[in-house]
C-alpha cells in the first residue's frame, strides 16, 4: 500500500500581509512530497480551524512576523481543542522573541522555527512527528 | 535577458580613441592564454560560475572589451545632466549630504514622539513613520481584527487627536516627514495637513513623503484594502492635490524595498518599480495631469541589499531607464521630470536572528552602496530588527553608521566615484537591459494592474524567493551565521510592546468618539461617501471628515462601502 500523503495547512493569520516565509514553506513541503493548501492572508483562528477540520490536515503550520503570535496562538489552540482537533500539530514560523517560546509550546504548539531555519529541517520535523502509513 | 558572458558586441565608437579598441582584445587574449591558463591549470577557482545575490552571472574581469558599444558621452554624461547615471546633482554629495531618516514607529502616538524628538536631537535630519498594521489596513485600535496588532509594528493613529500627539512640539515647518502608509494615504496625509494647519505651517513650503504606492501592495508587501481601480483613483487624488496644494511634498515613494524584500531579484526590483512608476505617470496623465507638474512630485524607494556592485548598478540604471522612459514615452520637458530621486533602506530581510552585532556590519555595507549609488535618503536598519523594533541603544547605532560613511570614509568628497568602472558600466547595461525586458513585457500584458491582476510579478519574485531559498538550503549562498560559522550568542534585550498600548488607545477612542460632534462627523461622512460615487476629488472630503474627528476606520469604511475590499487570489 503506498504511502499516504501528508496534508499540511499552511495558514497566515493576523493583518500582516508578508506571505514571502509562508509561500517558501509551502512550496518546499510540497517538493518533498506532502500535500499543502496555502489559506492566503488574513485568516482569522476560526477560519484556520475551519480550514483545517474541512482539509482534514495532519499539520497546520502558522507564519507570523508581525509579534501577535501570543494573542492568535492561544486563541487558535482552543478552537481546535473545543472542535476535538487535538491529533493535529501545530507549527510556527516567524519573527518570535525567545522569551515566549515555553508559553507558546505550554498552549500547544509543537514546534516553532525561528529566522534561519532550513526547510529541510521543517520537513524532516514532520516526518519524524507524523505517521505516513494509513 | 541577452546572454551577459557573450560580452558586448565589437561595435567601433568613433568618439573612443581607435587604438585602444582595436589593440585591447588582442592584448586581452594574450593575457587569457599565457598568464590566466596557467593559473587556471595549477589551482583552479573557488567556483565554476560567480554569481551575484540575485544569481546574475559576474564574469572574472571586466576590460575595455566590455565596454566596446559605450559611450561616455551618451550612456554616463555628467552629474546633474541627463541621463543622469552619475547622479541627479552637479555636486551631489559634496553639496548636500543625504537626509538620513531613520523609520521610527511603535506603541502609541506619544511613544513614538518621543523616539522622533530623541533622534533629531541626535542629528537625524528627517522623520519617517512606521505605523501599526491596524492602521495600515484602515481599522481603528478597537477593532476586533486589530487584537493583538495595536502598537506592534508601528505607531497606531486612529484619529486626527493621535496625529496631534505624534507631532507635538515638532514643527512641521521646519522638518519633512515620511509616512510610510499606502491603502489608507489620503486620509493620513489629511491629517498630517490639519496639524500643519494648527501650528501654523504653510502648506506651500511643507515638505515631506506620502508612500501611497498601493501597486507594490498587490505585488508584495500586500496590505491592500480596495480593488485596484479606486485605489488607483485615490492616489492621482492625491497628485492633483498635491499640485495645487502642496508643491514641495512628495505625493508618493514609488517602492522596489518590498519588492526586494519578498524575494525578488534586483533586476525585478528596478524593473517592477520603474513600471508601477510608469503606471501612476499614465493614470496621472489620463487624469488630464500635466506631465511636467506632477511627476516632479513622484519620488522612488530602494532597496540596499547585500551584493554591493549590483546595488550600485541598480541605482545608476534606475535614473537612465527614467530619463528616457520621461523623454520618450511622455515627451517631458522639465528636467525635474526626468531626474529620479529616491531613498534608500537597508535590506531587512539580510538581518539574522542569529548572531545579531554582524547585522551592523551587513547595514554598513549596504549603506555605503546606497550612497555611492547617489540616494538623496537613507534609512539604514538597526542591528536586533530581525527580533523586534529596535530599540534605542540599536537604532542610535545604526544612524552613526550614517554619520560615519558620510563624515569619515571620504566616500562624498567626490561625485560618482566608481563612474567609468569597466565593472560598473557594465553591469549599469546590464541591468538596464534586464530591466527593459521586464517593463516591455508587462508593457505587453497591457500595462501593470493588468500584469498584478494576471498574477504576473507576483510569481515571478516568488520564483526567485524559492530559487535563493534552494541555494542557501544547498550552502550555494552564504549567510554567515546562518548557514555557515554558525555559533551559540545570549539573546538581546529587544523592544518589548505590551497590550496596555491597546487599552489605552481604545480609552482614548471612547473618549473622543464622546466629546466630538457626533452630527458633525455624520454629515462629513455622508458627503464623502456621496463623493465616492461621483468623480470628484476625494481629498477635500477626506480632510473635512478627518477635521471633524471622523476615525480613521470610519472613513475607510465610508469608501469601502462604494469601492469594496479586494480579495488576492493566494499563488505559491
Amino acid at each position: 500500500m503506498p504511502d499516504k500523503k501528508i496534508r499540511v495547512l499552511i495558514a497566515k493569520p493576523g493583518l500582516d500581509g508578508h506571505d514571502r516565509g509562508a509561500k517558501v514553506i509551502a512550496r518546499a513541503l510540497r517538493d518533498a512530497g506532502m500535500e499543502v493548501i496555502y489559506t492566503g492572508l488574513r485568516q482569522t483562528p476560526e477560519m484556520i480551524a475551519t480550514a483545517a477540520i474541512q482539509e482534514d490536515v495532519d499539520v497546520i503550520g502558522l507564519s507570523i512576523l508581525s509579534g501577535a503570535h501570543n494573542t492568535i496562538c492561544p486563541q487558535l489552540m482552543q478552537l481546535l481543542h473545543d472542535k476535538g482537533m487535538t491529533e493535529v500539530i501545530v507549527l510556527l514560523g516567524g519573527i518570535i522573541p525567545e522569551a515566549d517560546v515555553a508559553e507558546l509550546k505550554k498552549a500547544g504548539i509543537a514546534e516553532i522555527f525561528l529566522p534561519g531555519t532550513s526547510t529541510q529541517d521543517i520537513v524532516d520535523f514532520i516526518h519524524k512527528r507524523v505517521p505516513q502509513t494509513s | 535577458m541577452s546572454d551577459p558572458s557573450k560580452g558586448g558586441s565589437q561595435t567601433i565608437v568613433p568618439a573612443e580613441p581607435a587604438s585602444h579598441r582595436r589593440e585591447s582584445p588582442t592584448k586581452e587574449k594574450a593575457w587569457e592564454e599565457q598568464t590566466l591558463a596557467p593559473t587556471l591549470e595549477k589551482s583552479p577557482e573557488r567556483q565554476s560560475e560567480f554569481t551575484t545575490i540575485s544569481n546574475y552571472p559576474v564574469r572574472r574581469l571586466y576590460t575595455p572589451t566590455n565596454l566596446a558599444d559605450w559611450s561616455p558621452e551618451r550612456d554616463l554624461g555628467y552629474p546633474g545632466e541627463p541621463p543622469y547615471t552619475r547622479g541627479i546633482h552637479s555636486t551631489m554629495h559634496r553639496g548636500r549630504l543625504w537626509t538620513m531618516r531613520q523609520f521610527a514607529g511603535f506603541g502609541a502616538a506619544e511613544d513614538t514622539n518621543q523616539r522622533f524628538r530623541y533622534l533629531l536631537a541626535q542629528g537625524q535630519t528627517g522623520l519617517s513613520t512606521a505605523f501599526d498594521l491596524p492602521t495600515l489596513m484602515g481599522y481603528d485600535s478597537d477593532h476586533p481584527l486589530s487584537e493583538g496588532e495595536v502598537g506592534k509594528c508601528g505607531v497606531a493613529i486612529s484619529s486626527l487627536a493621535d496625529m496631534e500627539v505624534l507631532f507635538d512640539q515638532i514643527p512641521l515647518a521646519d522638518v519633512t516627514t515620511s509616512m510610510t502608509i499606502n491603502s489608507p494615504a489620503a486620509i493620513i496625509w489629511a491629517m498630517y495637513l490639519a496639524v500643519a494647519e494648527k501650528q501654523g505651517a504653510d502648506w506651500k513650503k511643507i515638505s515631506g513623503t506620502l508612500q501611497n504606492d498601493i501597486l507594490k501592495e498587490y505585488i508584495a508587501q500586500k496590505e491592500y484594502i480596495y480593488p485596484p481601480e479606486p485605489s488607483m483613483r485615490l492616489v492621482i487624488d492625491t497628485f492633483e492635490f498635491g499640485v495645487k496644494n502642496t508643491p514641495k511634498f512628495n505625493t508618493i515613494s514609488i517602492s522596489g524595498y518590498h519588492i526586494r524584500e519578498a524575494g525578488s531579484t534586483a533586476i525585478q526590483e528596478l524593473a517592477f518599480t520603474l513600471r508601477d512608476g510608469l503606471e501612476y505617470v499614465e493614470w496621472g496623465m489620463r487624469r488630464g495631469l500635466d506631465v511636467d507638474e506632477f511627476v516632479p512630485q513622484l519620488s522612488f524607494f530602494f532597496n540596499a541589499h547585500s551584493d554591493f556592485f549590483e546595488e550600485i548598478a541598480k541605482y545608476r540604471a534606475a535614473r537612465r531607464i527614467w530619463n528616457k522612459a520621461m523623454v520618450e514615452r511622455y515627451k517631458a520637458k522639465n528636467p525635474r521630470t526626468w531626474a529620479l530621486r529616491f531613498h534608500t533602506q537597508t535590506a531587512g530581510c539580510s538581518l539574522t536572528a542569529q548572531q545579531p552585532y554582524n547585522n551592523v556590519v551587513r547595514t554598513a555595507l549596504q549603506a555605503l552602496a546606497a550612497v555611492l549609488g547617489g540616494t538623496q535618503s537613507l534609512h539604514t536598519n538597526s542591528l536586533d530588527e530581525a527580533w523586534a523594533l529596535p530599540t534605542e541603544f540599536a537604532a542610535t547605532i545604526a544612524l552613526r553608521t550614517q554619520q560615519i560613511i558620510a563624515h569619515e570614509t571620504g566616500v562624498t568628497n567626490t561625485v560618482d566615484p566608481l563612474g567609468g568602472s569597466y565593472f560598473v558600466e557594465t553591469l549599469t547595461n546590464e541591468i538596464e537591459r534586464g530591466a527593459w525586458d521586464y517593463i516591455e513585457k508587462i508593457d505587453a500584458l497591457g500595462g501593470m494592474v493588468a500584469a498584478i491582476e494576471r498574477g504576473y510579478p507576483q510569481r515571478e519574485i516568488a520564483e526567485a524567493s524559492y530559487r535563493y531559498q534552494v541555494a542557501l538550503d544547498k550552502k550555494e549562498k552564504i549567510m554567515v551565521g546562518v548557514n555557515d560559522y554558525v555559533s551559540q550568542e545570549k539573546p538581546l534585550d529587544t523592544l518589548q510592546i505590551d497590550e496596555t498600548v491597546a487599552h489605552r488607545q481604545a480609552e482614548r477612542l471612547r473618549k473622543l468618539r464622546a466629546d466630538r460632534s457626533s452630527d458633525e462627523v455624520a454629515r462629513r461622512l455622508a458627503a464623502l461617501r456621496k463623493a465616492t460615487k461621483s468623480k470628484d476629488n476625494l481629498m477635500p472630503y477626506i480632510f473635512e471628515a478627518v477635521k471633524s474627528y471622523a476615525t480613521l476606520g470610519e472613513i475607510c469604511d465610508a469608501m469601502r462601502e462604494t469601492f469594496g475590499t479586494y480579495e488576492e487570489v493566494a499563488i505559491t
